[in-house]
């Protein structure tokens, strides 16, 4: 590009538009926000308002009491993600955004799935839950608790494994992912 | 100190001269601070009223308005103002009590979760947790609202807190992490553009709201004209760039000029300036403006790309965007010649449908709507400040009052706020005495809020209130003529009231006019007569706004 006042030109077709696009991929994005009363209220009214969808929203504290981290995982086929983060960026106490990249992030998520299985099936759950590197964590004579953590496509995975036993109960923390390497997150 | 003397001393400090509300029980101490505070206070009949007040105030004046309520249904009685100055980026900010710490939670009485209430339609809100945050927790609502894209800021206060003392210090600086602004635009980008325009054979300048808001007019006639580039406005942006005016293409939009929207659909580059979009203007967006390349500037990052792509995003403040896109343009080698194709044919349109002949004016003495729009204007010499609500009557003053200069119309647009304009010409009759104000409503939205003739009776405050009388809610009725098989269901408001005796017991001057030639004469006694006053205007009850883009229609399928 050249500098003001020099000849070179540029032809309108040239020009490509930008923002609005559909990445088609999962997005883990990673949000500083203050600790102030009703900043989750804002956040998950601004995705309703706007139609985001959540996926998963996990809230916890961080090394500065002052500030607690909110990881939210959407679905970018189906949402501008640039518009989600330009939106949460204008609420005030939002105060850093990251979409994270995902070669460059590990996340994790806690399940805990309650499990039927009597003497005849017990085994061959807990054979499963050794694989997934679960952990049971309470039996009884007709169910069994397992706790998974791991990305979400493993806990996906276990989920389809002891479904066919009879999936009583499950629950998911949804993901809290950090950056890789040195830098923060 | 008490702290609601702290927050008039705030108050002073961020150069307020005047207030609108209206007391209850859990704003009790805040107006005893305002007893003798030295700051005015002009006590409203409704809080919607002492809102939009407010926002008339803050259009018409481009500081930052206030109004005050009370707990619970003081602070409900708000949310319409607030949603609107969302909407238009108004930068006001309201005050209202709260019931005390100990009763919130219990359902108290007059106790109503106002921040939860407005969280999708403010700018920001903030919720008082403890006294001694009041100043602080004031002047960041000041900063915020008046800073970035303007908006709305609610600043709730529990009664017991506010009759704690506190210490109290002048803040002079506020530190907010998670606020940014972007004011400079992207250098690179901005010469981008400039090549852009230079480039471009059919542009089009789109100016919004935005430009008034950045008190950016200069900048923006200057640069308009550093070329003969074909110029546009939304209902929002009128008078930045002066009508008429040799590059002036009228109103955009829904009920723009087909010269404007045709223009759209043709050009090559669209140069947006501080407006986002919006439904009204794209009409059919998979079909809006299909040959074109954008360049958009805002303030506001996130109205970049969301309805329509750009190409050029320039995120800053159109002030100082304008002037480097100026700069940059100017120090290009440009033939303005290359226009003249695209004036040749935006000139056939003009010839062709003139915003005078969207309407057939009467023979006798019937008044049309749009006559009496065009005799205001030539009654005011298209010198006053116009506030207007929201039906025919304001699509008709967007049309043909011709604003030659910023901060003289004052409508709600994107909320489309019935019960807007009185109120707002009170705030703007305020905060510019020396000007003419006059409201143009419809004898729909001005029973919305007519209560504050008695506010303007008492204050004296002088606006000019003109009502285009159809016996209709008029723009509901022409959808339901135009696509509705005329099927006109609750849209008749008959005779009713009589709007002269309403003015006289509200103790303001009422006039009815209904003969056509001596209109502009007779509305020139009635702006010249001191005081609040009440023009009622009979006019052709089943008359359409045109021209039209039918909702779900492209900009090229305009009808009438
Ligand atoms: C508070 C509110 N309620 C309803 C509407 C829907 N609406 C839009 S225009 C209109 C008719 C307004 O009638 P009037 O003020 O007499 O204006 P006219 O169209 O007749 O000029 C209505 C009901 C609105 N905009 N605002
Ligand atoms: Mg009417």
């Amino acid at each position: 590009m050249g500098d003001p006042g020099t000849k070179d030109v540029l032809t309108l077709e040239e020009l490509e538009a930008s923002g609005n696009i559909r990445t088609g991929r999962k997005h883990i994005l990673s949000v500083l926000v203050e600790n102030k009363p009703g900043v989750l209220t804002r956040i998950s009214g601004l995705f309703a308002r706007r139609g985001f969808n959540i996926n998963t929203l996990s809230v916890g504290p961080t090394d500065d009491e002052q500030v607690s981290r909110i990881t939210i995982t959407l679905d970018g086929a189906t949402h501008p993600i640039d518009q989600v983060t330009k939106q949460l960026h204008k609420l005030i106490n939002v105060l850093k955004i990251r979409d994270l990249e995902p070669s460059e992030t590990v996340a994790r998520e806690l399940a805990l799935f309650k499990v039927a299985a009597d003497s005849g099936t017990r085994a061959e759950v807990m054979q499963i839950c050794e694989i997934f590197r679960g952990k049971v964590v309470d039996v009884t004579k007709r169910s069994i608790i397992i706790e998974i953590t791991g990305t979400t496509e493993k806990v996906e995975a276990f989920e389809r494994m002891v479904r066919p036993f009879g999936l009583v109960e499950m629950m998911r923390t949804g993901e809290i992912a950090i950056a890789r390497g040195r830098g923060e997150t | 100190m008490r702290a609601v003397d702290a927050v008039v001393e705030c108050l002073k400090a961020e150069g307020v001269d005047v207030v609108f509300g209206l007391p209850g029980g859990a704003n009790i101490p805040t107006y005893d601070a305002f007893y003798d505070g030295g700051i005015r206070h002009i006590l409203v009949r409704h809080e919607a009223g002492g809102g939009h007040a407010a926002e008339g105030y803050a259009k018409a004046t481009g500081r930052v308005g206030v109004s005050l309520g009370t707990s619970g249904p003081g602070a409900t009685n708000l949310i319409t103002p607030i949603m609107d100055a969302m909407m238009d980026s108004v930068p006001v900010v309201f005050i209202t009590g709260q019931v005390g710490t100990h009763l919130l939670g219990t359902d108290g009485f007059q106790e109503a979760d106002i921040i939860g209430i407005t969280m999708p339609a403010v700018k920001h809100s903030i919720m008082i947790q403890h006294p001694n945050e009041i100043p602080r927790a004031l002047h960041e609502a000041f900063h915020i609202a008046r800073t970035g894209r303007p908006g709305p800021v609610v600043v709730d206060i529990p009664t017991d807190l506010s009759r704690a003392d506190i210490p109290y210090e002048p803040i002079t600086d506020v530190h907010l992490p998670g606020y940014q602004t972007f004011t400079e635009g992207n250098t690179k980008q901005i010469r981008q553009a400039a090549k852009a325009l230079a480039a471009a054979r059919r542009p089009v300048i789109y100016g919004g709201g935005g430009v008034i808001n950045a008190n950016a007019s200069e900048e923006f006639r200057a640069f308009c004209r550093s070329d003969r580039f074909p110029v546009t406005q939304t209902l929002m942006g009128l008078g930045a760039f002066p009508a008429p005016d040799p590059q002036w293409l009228g109103m955009l939009g829904m009920h723009g000029t087909r010269a404007a929207n045709y223009a759209m659909d043709e050009a090559d580059l669209i140069c947006c300036v501080g407006a986002r979009f919006d439904d009204r203007i794209t009409a059919k967006l998979s079909e809006f403006a299909p040959r074109a390349k954008f360049i958009h500037i805002d303030v506001d990052p996130a109205e970049i790309s969301k309805n329509v792509p750009a190409h050029i995003p320039i995120v800053g403040d159109a002030k100082n965007v304008l002037a480097k896109l100026l700069a940059e343009y100017e120090a290009l080698d440009t033939d303005s010649s290359r226009l003249d194709e695209w004036w040749q044919r935006i000139a056939g349109w003009q010839k062709q449908y003139p915003i005078e002949k969207s309407f057939t004016d009467s023979e006798d003495t019937e008044i049309k709507p749009q006559r009496l729009i065009q005799a205001v204007y030539e009654a005011t010499g298209g010198d006053a400040i116009i506030t207007s609500d929201v039906g025919q009557h304001q699509m008709w003053t967007a049309q043909h009052y011709h604003f030659n200069e910023p901060r003289r119309w004052i409508n709600s647009g994107g909320l489309g706020t019935m019960g807007f304009g009185l109120p707002a010409a009170m705030g703007a009759a305020i905060g510019c005495p020396d000007k003419t104000v006059v409201c143009i409503t419809g004898d729909g939205s001005f029973q919305m809020n007519t209560q504050e003739l008695a506010t303007c009776a008492q204050e004296g405050i002088p606006v000019k209130v003109i009502i285009s009388n159809n016996g209709y809610l008029g723009m509901v009725r022409q959808w339901q003529e135009l696509f509705w098989e005329k099927r006109y269901s609750q849209v008749d408001l008959g005779k009713y009231p009589d709007f002269v005796k309403l003015a006289e017991a509200y103790g303001c001057h009422g006039v009815r006019l209904t003969d056509k030639t001596t209109l502009v004469d007779d509305l020139k006694a009635a702006i010249a007569t001191p005081g609040p006053v009440v023009v009622d205007v009979s006019v052709t009850r089943e008359e359409n706004t045109y021209p039209m883009i039918p909702s779900g229609s492209a900009a090229r399928d305009m009808v009438g």
